[in-house]
């Protein structure tokens, strides 16, 4: 369906990142956000505290991020689209309400604009350190979406895709932003509603007397009801059947999560994105993702004019990790030079899927900064001498 | 709507699902006397079953939401009344009434209660207070009257406990009553007062937990528990709350000790917007848009 026009700031406008996000948010039909405030997230909801009540929404800024991640997801069963922002110490306070929206099948997107840690860190200063976090930071096995902007204009884009994606397979979708890529401004083009195409919440067209809350037909994603339709479903966190009570065996356990696993990883393909250039005759490829994919573009420039066969990858979805692609290019590049925020997270993927057909020469950043591109340089040189 | 009339049929048993019994609640155990007069109140306030769902938090109490025949969320532990409050707001027609325990509502939730009540968002608690953590086996919890025998105070506790009505009315609830499981009636009858009410309300229902309280105390079953509601009880309607705290053996003060008016949090803000944005203002919708 396209977006709600209500919504949609159609123009040409000059943005940072966190508002873009705010934009995208609104075009992708997001009518409540619960957060609770943290630099350097806070100006999406401030932004989203003004529009909304002009869209017909709210906005509740809550008493912590605990509050706030299960509030955003009160309001995904009361019928809304839904979102939180944070950065990394609220992040790991949401850390349960992810892993209950993954095994309660809430679609639902939190945001978390990276900034330095551990703990309180560099609260006003970048790093790509929570990309484990998000994949893992919940207890249980899961999957979730992650996706990362490189720009004020990605941050309106992806935050819609996100948005659609969390309602393509009723999963936790994370956005995950870092302090630069927030506070950046740029040009940011915001379509026409009938432009924009918008995933609609995959509501059962059932019965009351058919419905089953949590059974599938084949696709592995079941349809949801909202509270208030009459159809009296039940929804928790414990294991549960295909009717949403809890069940606790081994075999109902088993069925669950390896669902929960395995309608992401078999659509793996689909929900991967990423951009790539110069990879046909490249001996060295550059995987990078957010604003550091735009510090290792100047560093692929420079050995480019020196001669130095690189190509680039970057990673738009950081999870599911796109594993088959690496292992395509492991088969004919020589190395991959991976620059990140952070003392080494991603590389570890890298790594993972090269299985040892090409080396992984990490960029490790520990954040406040972005990297001077001349570090990237000097290891594209190295792994273009291995 | 039900026909309660058909006496052949237990009048709780429409709102109860049947297929999930036998539950899980202990011989003795109050919990499931606090269904039946909450199935008792939506009999009597008449409320329309399908506006209404009910959202529990962890523990013995939070399993209500698995028995009853509405839209339940069985939450997060402590997270109740941020859910509901999201639900709420989300869909302003629903009613959301909290299901919960002491532990799980005034310990680990206890954040989200007070800035409930002082928000005044229109939410329905009913906190069904065992005095301990009961579902992980007798720990202290917040309302633990000083001196009883917990598994982690097995010496006896000597911690001060909460006056959980004194809380609540002082972080700003519009109604606040108290009863035991003795008190079937009366409870069904403050329920459905409160779903009279617009704002935050708040029952608390003091009920045994023969297993883990009543035996590690020595008050006996929960026959004895019973008689022991039903001799030292003390109906004190509108009693200061700051003078209702409980004892280990003493008088348990019962009654509404609450109840008042004031705006609810839905009804602040559609003010405050209509002040500052007047016809730019857009109420929020039925939620169908998301919907293809």
């Amino acid at each position: 369906m396209k977006a709600d026009p209500n919504g949609v700031l159609t123009g040409t406008h000059f943005l940072d990142g966190d508002h873009a996000c705010c934009e995208g948010a609104l075009a992708a039909g997001a009518r409540f956000a619960a957060g609770y405030p943290i630099t350097p997230s806070t100006e999406i909801v401030e932004r989203f505290a003004a529009r909304v009540p002009t869209v017909g929404g709210s906005f509740i800024q809550m008493e912590d991020e605990l509050a706030a991640s299960i509030a955003l997801q009160g309001g995904v069963w009361g019928g809304a689209k839904a979102f939180t922002v944070t950065s990394g110490p609220g992040f790991s306070l949401m850390m349960e309400h992810i892993g209950y929206a993954a095994m309660t099948e809430t679609p639902c997107v939190f945001v978390d604009v990276q900034r330095g840690g551990p703990s309180t860190g560099l609260p006003t200063l970048p790093a790509q350190a929570d990309m484990m976090q998000a994949r893992w930071g919940s207890h249980g096995d899961y999957e979730i979406i992650a996706l990362c902007p490189n720009s004020p204009q990605e941050c309106f884009d992806l935050t819609i895709k996100a948005f659609n994606l969390s309602e393509e397979f009723r999963v936790p979708v994370m956005f995950m932003m870092d302090e630069v890529v927030g506070h950046m401004t740029e040009k940011v083009v915001i379509p026409p509603a009938d432009q924009i195409e918008v995933v609609p919440r995959k509501h059962t067209r059932k019965s009351v007397e058919d419905y089953l809350p949590y059974g599938t037909n084949g696709d592995m994603v079941p349809e949801i009801a909202h509270a208030g339709e009459g159809y009296k479903f039940h929804v928790t966190g414990l294991t549960h059947d295909e009717r949403g009570y809890p069940n606790m065996t081994p075999q109902t356990q088993d069925k669950l999560v390896k669902r929960l696993q395995n309608k992401i990883r078999s659509a793996a393909d689909r929900i991967c994105m990423f951009e790539e250039d110069r990879l046909e005759n490249a001996d060295v490829v550059v995987v990078s993702y957010g604003i550091t994919s735009r510090v290792a573009q100047r560093a692929i420039d420079l050995a480019y004019e020196r001669g130095l066969k690189v190509g680039k990858l970057r990673l738009i979805t950081a999870w599911p990790f796109p594993d088959k692609k690496i292992v395509e290019l492991a088969a004919h590049v020589k190395a991959f030079v991976v620059p990140e925020l952070n003392l080494g997270q991603m590389v570890r993927e890298v790594e993972r899927a090269a299985a040892g057909k090409a080396k992984t020469y990490p960029v490790p950043h520990a954040g406040g900064g972005v990297h001077n591109p001349e570090e990237i340089l000097n290891v594209i040189a190295e792994a273009s001498r291995c | 709507m039900l026909n309660v009339v058909d006496d052949t049929v237990n009048p709780v048993e429409p709102f109860l699902r049947s297929d999930r019994m036998p539950h899980i609640w202990c011989p003795g155990c109050g919990i499931g006397t606090t269904v039946n007069s909450f199935a008792r109140a939506l009999i009597d306030s008449k409320i329309d079953l399908e506006s209404l769902a009910l959202v529990s938090g962890i523990g013995c109490t939070g399993r209500v939401a698995g028995y009853v025949k509405l839209d339940s969320f069985h939450t997060t532990h402590g997270r109740a009344i941020p859910f509901a409050t999201g639900l709420k707001l989300a869909n302003p027609k629903l009613n959301v009434v909290v299901y919960s325990g002491d532990g799980d509502l005034s310990a680990i939730g206890g954040n989200h209660l007070i800035h409930a009540a002082r928000r005044n968002i229109d939410l329905k608690v009913i906190c069904v207070n065992n005095l301990i953590y009961a579902m992980t086996g007798g720990q202290t919890a917040p309302t633990t009257p000083g001196h009883a025998i917990t598994s982690t105070n097995p010496y006896g506790t000597f911690e001060p406990a909460f006056n959980l009505p004194h809380l609540v009315e002082a972080a700003g609830a519009v109604y606040v009553a108290r009863w035991t499981t003795f008190h079937v009636r009366q409870l069904a009858r403050s329920i459905s007062e409160a779903f009279q009410k617009k704002g935050f309300s708040f029952i608390e229902v003091i009920s045994p937990c023969p297993t883990l309280y009543q035996r590690r105390n020595k008050m006996g079953d929960g026959l004895d528990t019973m008689k022991y509601y039903k001799e030292k009880s003390k109906v004190k309607n509108g009693a200061p709350t700051s003078e209702v705290g409980l004892t280990l053996n003493g008088e348990i003060a019962v009654g509404k000790f609450v109840d008042r008016d004031r705006p609810d949090y839905q009804s602040m803000m559609r003010a405050q917007y209509v002040e500052s944005l007047g016809d730019r203002y857009i109420e929020e919708p039925e939620m169908e848009c998301v919907c293809g």
